[in-house]
């Protein structure tokens, strides 16, 4: 119902994808995660970070990363699985190029969060958790993502769309499927689910300085207040 | 006499470059830490204490109690985690704030970890926001090139070191024992308190956790003074919060005001419901809250008042539904959200989730039965009060006050499903088939 | 001395009514079980840190004992008792009963209905619970939760996990008590499940326990899954002869035949943990090469033949033998038995030519254990208690986990619980070590006594040391002047269940019973008295001297039990002698002595018998009779007795009852102990490669045949060597490493540890297709160290 069929077999479950041995993970990507480990008082907290780093070097969680974070942190991969398999930002199999969540918890959902996960799966020919034969996207179901006066909205990257309808969301799937480029409603132009997975592993990629402020809903407040000359400041005190 | 809307996280949001430490000092920024830095840290505690800050992430705890609690002669390090997990569905101004003013955050971490003397600190931000985490971890760069990070703060001998942490999909960190598990490097589940955070918290060491808005308005605090703080706001609920306004508002928003402002005011305030709807129910903290409706507009959105209409301020967030609106749907909805989010640990939130939405679907699609009204509020019953955390106590929220206020309606799941009574693409905000939505 | 413990805060408690005094930080549950009122629980174990995860264990708090109390009922596994709380359970409180009953209702919908052929049917807590508690009818329609049945966690250990209800016992377990975090919670909310990594099965020692603690059917063991039903198993609580730490065991058998072996609930020992060695290697006397009729060689074949036949071969044999006989026990024996062969040897064969230890051995040990470890009472001795007060633990030539893996857990304990302390003096930081938090002494075997006579150790300090310690020589005499200059207490701690009692015993050629020396003229008297007779005084042949003896034709005749050649550094000799001399061989398999034996009188196994197996600690550990089917072999006792019958003697005794009436005539010895031999150190020659090695806890041992499950779950058999070696020895291309000794060569994966001494190779001593005592080498032995290639690939080619 809804787009949400009830899920009671779990038949993959428990680990990540023991089938597919694939790596990219090099000489340089084990030093990258060592720096990593090293920014924290005890290195364990690092593996959140690490975890995001394998996945912006192998397109998922991949057998081999898990092993190189356990190592490093020395842990057991079954320690390193356990949390790797709790978070739902790391992925078991290979995400696309760009990444597409769409929000249907509740209030994105009614505004037509639900439609537009129907229109982009149809766009795409995929269902949730899937990814395109081409490797260009994978599609993700997501629950709220704290842009609830932008309902209904789409992350493309895990940087936001604003305010999405199934046609501004096909126009940007076209686009990003023939490579023009498409700017995050409050954001960069979007590079790839790689490239932000390496941010998240907290490797600043410079680019804080694209977008706005802040979208349009986020100075509603602020607008409203300077037409009615309110401030929150004590007079003067504002320069 | 208190304006309205008093804009003061919010007020350079729409600056140019807001984000970046030039603008945020063009407007009097880090002038509040530069006068933390000449008080003795207990002295800061205690103005955050006499302001009467509480905390802004959902709990409405003092803030200044919650540092006092860290004992000082405890020989470990002390830590300050601020918790950017924001994750609650309808909150949603964390993030904007991250986003436009990253250094009011960090500005107000410095003084919290200067009031506790800790030399550590953490940001964690929900992962699934990747330009606010770049704004914070370009505004910690600025900070620290700027010599207000790291060693010897602005010459005063203080240290500090920052770290931006990205979760990675996780509702449940947003509770601070998942978060210091999740920062641990664990799988983001609860901890057993005692013993407390301030005491055994973050490597079994004393650490505060604090919303990212509570660590936000510290810097005001210190800047124009607890009196001007506690000027604002009511009795018990004192200052200003950012009320964040979604769904069928026309002009939803973040509205920072005093607190003890009405639904009322604020939905005047973002333009009234759309056009040609009405106000059907609305959270008034996020969807753990008890929702309300139209008799409660007047009620004072503050700790004292909300608790005294049966719910919570919660998250300040605001998710206003008008009578296109099918609550079982809603419901439901928010029902796999916490089926989704429960972490597993204990057995009413792992168990209880997964029964109460199938019982939920059922009365959805109109195949619910006699009785199944009452077998939900049951099993409700069942579940609420033995949890380990206060996860599923929001979903038994979520399914009581819906049946409470609007329990006609979920009779009628058992003849009729909730999109053929009410439309569903009545609800939405673009043109779609009722075919699409639910085929 | 360690301070003495402060005596525990006490604090009164009410309980339905009932009050109670606690130590203070008890929690309530336990408070409430020292009322006498039991409260369900699924994720509660007492020697686990609370979860608090699965509710079931909800109590109303009147109050807190501040004059509040709480609203909502609490977990009672999670809240501290406190002066002056008033709790109410089940049985006296409504709100209690409702939350328990709600959590029971929860627990239950997706559980499956499989409990008619579930192994945990019968005794499990779930199903107690559901049928004290349950509804009678489910109120749950809807889906439930299903998954593929069952995956391996281990060779070991199997998961339905539709049955698990996430009380995360296992893995607290794992990663609290044996260090061994290969489990772990993985995926979260409905899908939350127990999982390895796919590529690292839980190969811990200790994986057993988390079968026996799981409260549900969801962990079960490969061995006995679907064999048994529990009210069809009998339980007979006895003592584990795996090895020396004197587990309790409870041991379920049905038709006469063992099924599987929980460990026994003794504070004081095993507390409620038992290693896998002992839980799961119980059946290596199922194979055919059980021997249960007597045999005799004749034309160079063993035989099968009668009693009497067998017997007066024996006596044949050992009469023309005239007094030229060695008795070689084992260390495995009983209190009882080992007395038994102690009184047979000076009293039917009249020699003291008679020695435990089928192992490495010297004479310096030999004095070592007369003057040190004979004749101790528990009370004299260094405990599992002491350990966990000591101020610090010193390891010589001892690997807890592999040798005495109850001392492990206990020392584990300490450590994460006290911060105990621990140094180990070794050539590497093992991974039992490590789990430990040991600090190494780093060492070559043959500066061992070296580093620990330049130890900082005191009065409040243990150290334990193992067997190994004799290959060295002047270990144990550099480790006896360091007890006596700094206060600090020892314990010698065997690998065998036996070898204790066989000291008590008098199993040594230079010992009589109660730690009286051969040498002194009034323990002779004593003993001679006692025995009834005359009983030898000159010194006898150690194990070693005995079969080279008997390899020279020197020794004529042996009476040999429980012993493999191959347990002996020089297993050639040992053959050679057990080839040559005449052997009558007491056994319940066709060991490599029996098949050499001229006689073989068949005994039963320790399930089918009784006795006293005296721990580390020469705490009395009781072994009670598991099986009792009438088919079960004579006992080793009344076979020896049967055969100093007829060789006319009286043995005095028949039974293990009758040998402990008869120890017990036996007064304390007050009289002078063994002088110990000081033996220097030897000059170590600083060049060259030389062996580090020790038995793993699952390995190649005889006991463990059969255990197939077990087996798959060893160690992987590597040589170790440090990043240096690997340079020095030019090895650096090869991923194989081939050690050659005077004998021979084996050829082991290569593993380069970082924490390992220089020029040392580390081996186990016994692998699958290996042994170190085949190539003549052992600890402290030089070895040539060569690049090799895959054996398995070089033998394809």
């Amino acid at each position: 119902m809804s787009g949400h069929e009830f899920e009671h077999t779990f038949d993959n479950t428990g680990s990540v994808d023991m089938t597919d041995t694939s790596t990219n993970i090099d000489k340089a990507a084990i030093d990258q995660l060592t720096a990593i480990a090293e920014k924290y008082p005890r290195k364990r907290s690092a593996l959140m970070p690490m975890l995001h780093f394998v996945q912006s070097v192998d397109g998922r969680v991949s057998p081999r990363g898990i092993e190189v974070c356990a190592e490093i942190l020395g842990i057991t991969p079954a320690q390193v699985s356990g949390v790797a398999t709790f978070y739902t930002m790391y992925k078991r199999r290979p995400a696309g190029k760009h990444h597409i969540g769409v929000c249907t918890t509740a209030l994105c959902a009614v505004m037509g969060g639900d439609a537009l996960l129907e229109a982009v799966e149809r766009k795409l020919g995929i269902g949730e958790e899937e990814t395109t034969a081409d490797g260009m996207f994978s599609l993700e179901k997501v629950e709220c993502n704290a842009a609830c006066d932008f309902a209904p909205i789409m992350m493309v990257n895990w940087e936001f769309m604003d305010n999405m309808t199934p046609e501004k969301a096909e126009q940007i799937l076209d686009d990003l499927a023939a490579g023009r480029e498409v700017r995050s409603t409050r954001g960069p132009v979007l590079s790839s689910w790689a490239h932000t997975e390496s941010v998240l592993a907290g490797i600043y990629d410079g680019q804080a300085d694209e977008g706005p402020s802040a979208g349009e809903p986020s100075l509603r407040g602020l607008q409203a207040a300077a037409a009615h000359g309110w401030t929150g400041v004590p007079e003067g005190s504002q320069k | 006499m208190t304006d309205t809307l008093t804009p003061v996280l919010t007020r350079n949001w729409g600056t140019d470059r807001s984000w970046t430490l030039d603008a945020y000092r063009a407007q009097g920024g880090y002038e509040g830490l530069k006068k933390a830095l000449t008080m003795a840290p207990v002295d800061v505690m205690n103005e955050v204490k006499a302001a009467g800050l509480r905390g802004r992430g959902g709990a409405g705890f003092p803030t200044g109690m919650k540092w006092s609690f860290v004992p000082q002669d405890n020989p470990n390090p002390k830590y300050l985690v601020v918790n950017g997990d924001e994750s609650e569905p309808g909150t949603c101004k964390d993030i904007p704030l991250m986003m436009a003013s990253p250094h009011t955050l960090v500005e107000g971490a410095i003084i919290s970890a200067y009031a506790i003397n800790a030399h550590t600190a953490f940001i964690y931000i929900r992962g699934e926001v990747v330009h606010p985490i770049r704004r914070v971890q370009a505004a910690v760069k600025e900070a620290y090139e700027a010599g207000l990070l790291g060693t010897n703060i602005l010459g005063t001998g203080y240290d500090l070191e920052l770290i931006v942490h990205a979760g990675a999909g996780a509702y449940i960190c947003g509770e601070e024992t998942a978060l210091l598990n999740s920062l641990e490097g664990l799988r983001g589940q609860p901890r057993l308190r005692p013993p407390f955070p301030a005491v055994a918290g973050l490597y079994a060491s004393p650490t505060v956790i604090n919303n990212v808005e509570s660590i936000s308005t510290v810097p005001s605090i210190l800047r124009y003074g607890k009196e001007w703080f506690a000027s604002m706001g009511t009795e018990k609920s004192q200052g200003f919060t950012i009320y964040s306004l979604s769904g069928h508002v026309k002009n939803p928003g973040q509205y920072e005001a005093p607190l003890g402002t009405t639904m009322r005011q604020l939905i005047e305030l973002a333009g009234g419901m759309r056009d040609g709807h009405e106000l059907k129910f609305f959270t008034p903290g996020g969807s753990s809250t008890p929702i309300l409706t139209a008799e409660h507009l007047d009620v004072p959105l503050d700790y004292e008042g909300l608790a005294a209409a049966g719910t919570m301020l919660g998250t300040k967030a605001m998710q206003v539904f008008d009578e296109t609106v099918s609550v079982v749907r809603t419901t439901k909805r928010w029902l796999e959200f916490y089926k989704h989010e429960s972490c597993g640990k204990c057995t009413p939130c792992r168990e209880g989730t997964w029964w109460l939405v199938q019982l939920l679907a059922k009365l959805e699609a109109g195949q619910g039965e006699e009785g199944d009204v009452d077998k939900l509020l049951s099993v409700a019953d069942t579940i609420t009060g033995k949890s380990f955390c206060t996860l599923v106590e929001g979903a038994i929220a979520c399914v009581t006050s819906a049946v409470r206020h609007f329990r006609p309606e979920f009779e009628v799941g058992c003849h009729t499903p909730a999109w053929d009574y009410l439309p569903y693409s009545a609800s939405a905000l673009f043109p779609i088939s009722d075919k699409e939505v639910h085929a | 001395m360690s301070e003495p413990v402060p005596m525990a805060e006490m604090i009164q408690v009410t309980i339905d009514g009932v009050e109670v005094t606690v130590p203070k930080g008890t929690l309530a549950i336990r408070a409430a079980e020292a009322a006498g009122i039991v409260i369900p629980r699924f994720c509660d174990h007492p020697l686990l840190d609370p979860a608090g995860a699965c509710r079931q264990c909800m109590v109303e708090i009147v109050d807190m004992g501040n004059g509040r109390g709480f609203p909502k009922p609490q977990p009672s596994c999670a809240t501290e008792a406190a002066q002056g709380m008033v709790l109410k359970s089940q049985a006296t409180s409504e709100q209690a009963a409702k939350a328990q009953a709600d959590i029971l209702e929860l627990l239950l919908i997706n559980h499956p209905l499989d409990c008619p052929v579930c192994d945990k049917g019968g005794e499990c807590p779930l199903q107690n619970q559901a049928l004290a508690q349950g509804r009678g009818e489910t109120r749950f329609d809807g889906v439930k939760r299903e998954y593929p049945k069952p995956i391996a966690l281990s060779d070991l250990v199997l998961l339905d996990r539709e049955r698990c209800v996430m009380c995360t016992r296992c893995t607290r377990f794992a990663d609290q008590i044996a260090g061994d975090p290969m489990i772990s919670l993985v995926e979260r909310g409905a899908k939350q499940q127990i999982g390895i990594y796919p590529e690292q099965p839980y190969d811990s020692y200790f994986s057993g326990n988390v079968v026996q603690i799981c409260p549900v059917g969801a962990l079960t063991s490969a061995d006995y899954r679907f064999s048994a039903r529990p009210f069809d198993l009998v339980s007979t609580v006895t003592t584990c002869e795996n090895c020396a730490s004197g587990c309790q065991m409870r041991v379920d058998a049905r038709h006469y035949e063992v099924r599987r072996r929980y460990a026994g609930e003794d504070m004081d020992v095993n507390e409620e943990w038992t290693c896998d060695r002992g839980r799961f290697g119980f059946v290596s006397a199922r194979g055919d090469d059980r021997v249960t009729r007597p045999m005799v060689r004749k034309d160079g074949e063993l035989v099968p033949v009668s009693w009497p036949e067998a017997l007066d071969a024996a006596v044949h044999g050992l009469e023309a033998a005239a007094g030229s006989v060695g008795v070689l026990t084992g260390g495995r024996l009983t209190w009882e038995t080992a007395y038994a062969y102690s009184v047979f040897a000076r009293t039917v064969a009249k020699t003291n030519s008679i020695d435990f230890r089928a192992r490495s051995a010297s004479e310096e040990e030999a004095r070592f254990l007369g003057a040190n470890v004979a004749g101790k009472t528990l009370e004299e001795s260094v405990t599992y208690a002491d350990l966990e007060q000591a101020g610090k633990v010193v390891l010589v030539f001892f690997e807890p986990e592999d040798e005495s893996p109850a001392i492990f857990l206990r020392l584990r304990k300490a450590n994460r619980k006290k911060g105990l302390a621990i140094q180990t003096v070794s050539t590497f930081l093992s991974r039992g070590s490590a789990k430990l938090n040991a600090t190494l002494v780093p060492a070559r075997p043959n500066d061992i006594p070296q580093r620990l006579a330049e130890l900082d150790i005191d009065s409040d300090t243990i150290i334990l040391v193992g067997e190994r310690a004799t290959r060295i020589p002047g270990t144990l005499t550099v480790l006896m002047d360091k007890v006596r200059a700094t206060g600090a207490r020892m314990a010698w701690v065997p690998r065998r269940a036996g070898e204790i009692a066989a000291i008590e015993a008098g199993c040594l050629p230079g010992l009589l019973p109660g730690g009286r020396p051969v040498t002194d003229a009034r323990a002779v008297a004593q003993m001679a008295d006692l025995w009834g007779g005359d009983i030898p005084t000159a010194p006898g042949l150690d194990a070693v001297s005995q079969l080279a003896a008997a390899a020279q034709g020197d020794l004529a005749a042996l009476i040999v039990s429980g012993v493999e050649v191959s347990d002996f550094d020089d297993p050639d000799q040992a053959e050679a002698g057990v080839e040559r001399a005449f052997v009558v061989s007491l056994e319940s398999r066709l060991s490599d002595v029996a098949r050499r034996a001229d006689v073989v009188l068949p005994v039963d196994v320790l399930e089918q018998t009784e006795g006293t197996f005296l721990d580390w600690e020469h705490r009395p550990r009781p072994v009670n009779q598991v099986v009792t089917n009438p088919r079960s072999p004579m006992t080793e006792i009344r076979v020896l007795a049967a055969l100093a019958e007829a060789m006319g003697v009286d043995l005095g005794f028949r039974t293990p009852a009758g040998a402990r009436e008869s120890m017990a005539d036996i007064p304390a010895w007050d009289g002078p102990r063994t002088e110990e031999l000081a033996v220097r150190p030897e000059e170590v020659d600083a060049k060259g490669v030389v062996v580090s090695t020790w038995r793993e806890l699952i390995d190649d041992a005889r006991c463990l045949d059969g255990a197939d499950s077990l087996l798959g779950t060893a160690r992987p058999e590597v040589a170790r060597i440090s990043p240096q070696t690997l340079r020095t020895e030019g090895l650096a291309t090869s991923s194989y490493v081939r050690l050659t000794g005077p004998k021979g060569s084996v050829t082991l994966p290569l593993l380069v540890d970082p924490t390992m001494v220089d020029q040392v190779v580390w081996a186990p001593f016994k692998g699958r297709d290996m042994a170190l005592a085949s190539i003549g080498v052992g600890v402290g032995v030089p070895v040539t160290l060569a690049a090799a290639p895959d054996p398995k690939k070089e033998g394809e080619e």
